[in-house]
Formats: structure tokens, C-alpha cells, sequence
């Protein structure tokens, strides 16, 4: 049994995304298997690898887990990135669940028909603006201290980072009105594992393209 | 301040059930503001109590908890359904994500146009009866045990019945290949909490009619 953990998926961000740079952040070495064709895909349900029949997929400890929030929550546990207690705990989700609910829109955007892709960026642009970005602004306002909650680093702070750089891929001035975030961004990003994983030649995929849009497609169709 | 959770939401399961059940299930008395109109909600946004501006918002132990797997995962911890360590945790919170995955298929059905129904329930009941109910059933068959995980409740098992229940209310037939299955549904049943809740008259919420949903669709423009 491989002592890393390995990682089942196409080659692109998807909702594999997150876990890379949650694994990355806890400076955790991981492998990559990725799926290319429909048959690899046949190949991990048929060996009953896969819970549900679906990707991402995680081998770690021992475990084969699926569902992406299962996969972060273990590995937030496993290395200390979840808060001191139950309440923090609380308050973490809280603020990791907001932003996976535009990180999803953001990392499902390119694999969206084109005809709907102009009302989705729109969608966006305006929710990070004025509903997301503001609530964690102000949450970083309320105490003044250098992390989402409990004065250290947790997943949330990874994860909103991790989204603060996505959206800013797709409205360049995103960020113009937080400093807060902007602050936050950079503190994290200065992180020597943070700091590694965004070089070129990481694991980090980048934006979805069209040739792995189509690749994707023929995996899961 | 009250002592029990207060549950802000409209007087309809929507994504507030399942709050619902965890806490009956964990014993836990729990109060409700309904939500009745459009100024009820707008009154939540202008105090500041609703992180995301949505519901289900839920105030406990001082705090005022959005996002309903926040909240679930507090009560869960809270109340010790959570497993006993990170590795049953990270089983019940994989299975408890299928279960809502589901869930989420079936509570987007009420907000399908109807000349899409027909096909969203035709794929609901094939997701069930080839990809859901097999990996429970299988789960259940691996270890005999009476639970999914660790051989005591946790919050999968109550999250699991209520899924049942609503796939029964689709097609009760959908059940009859998982005997297991069926065996959790009968043993959850009977725990007095659960028993309890399934009485009429308790905070469980009947399935969303066609007409309030058409009033709540016009009130609050969704």
C-alpha cells in the first residue's frame, strides 16, 4: 500500500481541484492517476472502487473515498487544518461551504454549453461581488486577524484563496474592492507549501480548456 | 436567548428537513420561525443573521449557523452521531453525501417545469434502484451489522431513512429489491426519538403541495 495518497481523476480541475490544493497547503506529496478514455472509467467501477460510480476518487489510509467533501473533511482532520473544537468546526464549515458553492459554478463554467456560459459568468461575477467577497470581508474586518477563524490557518482559508484566484481568472478586477482578501491572498499564497504548489511544474492544473472540456465529455458520456 | 436551537425556515421540508430529523433524532426539542413572507426573509438579511443571505439559518449555542451541512455536522458532533474517530467519520460523511446527492435530485423536482417531470423522476428512480440503494444495501450486507457505521447510529442511518421514506413516496416498490434496506427502515423506525417524530403532530414537515409552492414561487420569485 502506497504510502501517498493517490488521486483518481481526469486530467483537469473539476471538483478534484480543491483537494489538490488542500493536500498541497498540508504539504502532502500525492499521486495522479488519470482517467483518459471511457474504459478507465469502466474499469475503476467495475473493480468497485468507486461507491457511487463516480470521480473524484481518493486512496488514503487505506480508505477508497469518494464524494469530495468526505475526501476534504478527512484530510482536514488528518492534518490539523479543521479548528480546535466543535464550534470552530462549525463556523469552518460555514465558511467553506459558501465557497464551494460558487467554486462550483466557477470550476463547472468551462464544461458548460457554450450557449449558457455568458449568463453563468455573469452569474458569477455578480454573486462573488456582492454576496460572497463582501461576507468574507467582513468576517476578516470583524476580528482583524490573519486567518478565517481561530487566528491559524484552517481549509477555509485554503479554500477561499483557492477561489479568490479562480474568479479573478474570470473578472480580472474581482478582487478591486477587498483588501482584506487581497491581504489574506497574499499571507497564504507566502506560505512555503502554498508557495511551491502555485510555481509552474506543480500539480496545480490550470483553467480548463477546450481540449479537456472534450476529453471529459468522452470519459463520462 | 432560548436554550433550545431555533430553526429559521418556511413551514416545508425543503433543506431544513433534514436538520429536523437529526435533531429529533438526537432528542434535541428545537423551536421554528416560519419564514410567511418576503419581508420575513429581507428582516433576516437587514439584522445581518444570514452569512449568504440564505436560509436555512440555525441559532445554537450562540451561534447563528447557515449552510445546511454546517449545521448538521454540529448537531452530529454535538450529540455524538459523528462516528468514533476521523476514519468512521470520513465513511459516514462519504455515504451521508450520497444520500444527498439524491436528495437534492428528488428536492429539485418541485422546481422542474412540467414537461421535464416525467424525465427527472424516470431518472430519479433509475439513480435509486442502480446506484444508490445498491451501494447502501451493500454497505449493510458487508458487515451484517445493524448500523452503517461502527456498529452504532449515527447521522447516516437517520439521514438514509428519511431518503426511504421519500423514495417510497415516488414508488413504494423501489424498495422491495433491498431487504436490508428495508430491515434498517423498520429497526430506525422503532428508536422512540424516530418513532416519535413519524407520529402525526410532530415537527415533521408533509410533502410540499402544488399550490402553496405556487404562492411561496410568486411571494419569493424562484
Amino acid at each position: 500500500m502506497a504510502g501517498k495518497p493517490v488521486l483518481h481523476y481526469f486530467d483537469g480541475r473539476g471538483r478534484m481541484e480543491p483537494v489538490r490544493w488542500l493536500l498541497a497547503a498540508a504539504g502532502v506529496e500525492f499521486e495522479e492517476k488519470f482517467l483518459k478514455t471511457r474504459d478507465d472509467l469502466a474499469r475503476l467501477r467495475n473493480d468497485g472502487s468507486l461507491m457511487f460510480q463516480q470521480v473524484p476518487m481518493v486512496e488514503i489510509d487505506g480508505m477508497k473515498l469518494v464524494q469530495t467533501k468526505a475526501i476534504l473533511n478527512y484530510i482536514a482532520s488528518k492534518y490539523n487544518l479543521y479548528g480546535k473544537d466543535m464550534k470552530e468546526r462549525a463556523i469552518i464549515d460555514m465558511y467553506a461551504e459558501g465557497v464551494a458553492d460558487l467554486e462550483l459554478m466557477v470550476l463547472y463554467f468551462p464544461h458548460m454549453p457554450p450557449g449558457e456560459k455568458d449568463a453563468a459568468l455573469a452569474t458569477i461575477k455578480d454573486k462573488a461581488q456582492n454576496r460572497y467577497f463582501p461576507a468574507y470581508e467582513k468576517v476578516l474586518k470583524s476580528h482583524g486577524q490573519d486567518y478565517l477563524v481561530g487566528n491559524r490557518l484552517s481549509r477555509a482559508d485554503v479554500y477561499l484563496v483557492e477561489l479568490l484566484y479562480h474568479v479573478e481568472e474570470l473578472d480580472p478586477s474581482a478582487l478591486a474592492n477587498f483588501p482584506l482578501l487581497k491581504a489574506l491572498r497574499t499571507r497564504v499564497s507566502n506560505l512555503p507549501t502554498v508557495k511551491k504548489f502555485l510555481q509552474p511544474g506543480s500539480q496545480r492544473k490550470p483553467f480548463d480548456d477546450a481540449e479537456c472540456v472534450e476529453s471529459a465529455k468522452k470519459i463520462f458520456s | 436567548m432560548s436554550s433550545k436551537p431555533v430553526l429559521h425556515y418556511f413551514n416545508a421540508r425543503g433543506r431544513m428537513e433534514c436538520i429536523r430529523w437529526l435533531l429529533a433524532a438526537a432528542g434535541v426539542e428545537f423551536e421554528e420561525k416560519f419564514i410567511e413572507s418576503p419581508e420575513d426573509l429581507e428582516k433576516l438579511r437587514k439584522d445581518g443573521k444570514l452569512m449568504f443571505e440564505q436560509v436555512p439559518m440555525v441559532e445554537i449555542d450562540g451561534m447563528t449557523l447557515v449552510q445546511t451541512r454546517a449545521i448538521l455536522n454540529y448537531i452530529a458532533t454535538k450529540y455524538d452521531l459523528s462516528g468514533k474517530d476521523m476514519k468512521e467519520r470520513a465513511l459516514i460523511d462519504m455515504y451521508a453525501e450520497g444520500v444527498a446527492d439524491l436528495s437534492e435530485m428528488m428536492g429539485q423536482l418541485i422546481v422542474t417545469p412540467p414537461d421535464q417531470k416525467e424525465a427527472k423522476i424516470s431518472l430519479i428512480k433509475d439513480r435509486a434502484k442502480n446506484r444508490y440503494l445498491p451501494a447502501f444495501e451493500k454497505v449493510l450486507k458487508s458487515h451484517g451489522q445493524d448500523y452503517l457505521v461502527g456498529n452504532r447510529l449515527s447521522r447516516v442511518d437517520i439521514h438514509l431513512l428519511e431518503l426511504l421514506l421519500y423514495v417510497e413516496e415516488i414508488d413504494s416498490s423501489l424498495l422491495a429489491p433491498f431487504p436490508l434496506l428495508q430491515a434498517l427502515k423498520s429497526r430506525l423506525s422503532s428508536l422512540p426519538n424516530v418513532k416519535k417524530f413519524l407520529q402525526p403532530g410532530s415537527q415533521r414537515k408533509p410533502p410540499t403541495d402544488e399550490k402553496a409552492l405556487e404562492e411561496a414561487r410568486k411571494a419569493f420569485k424562484f
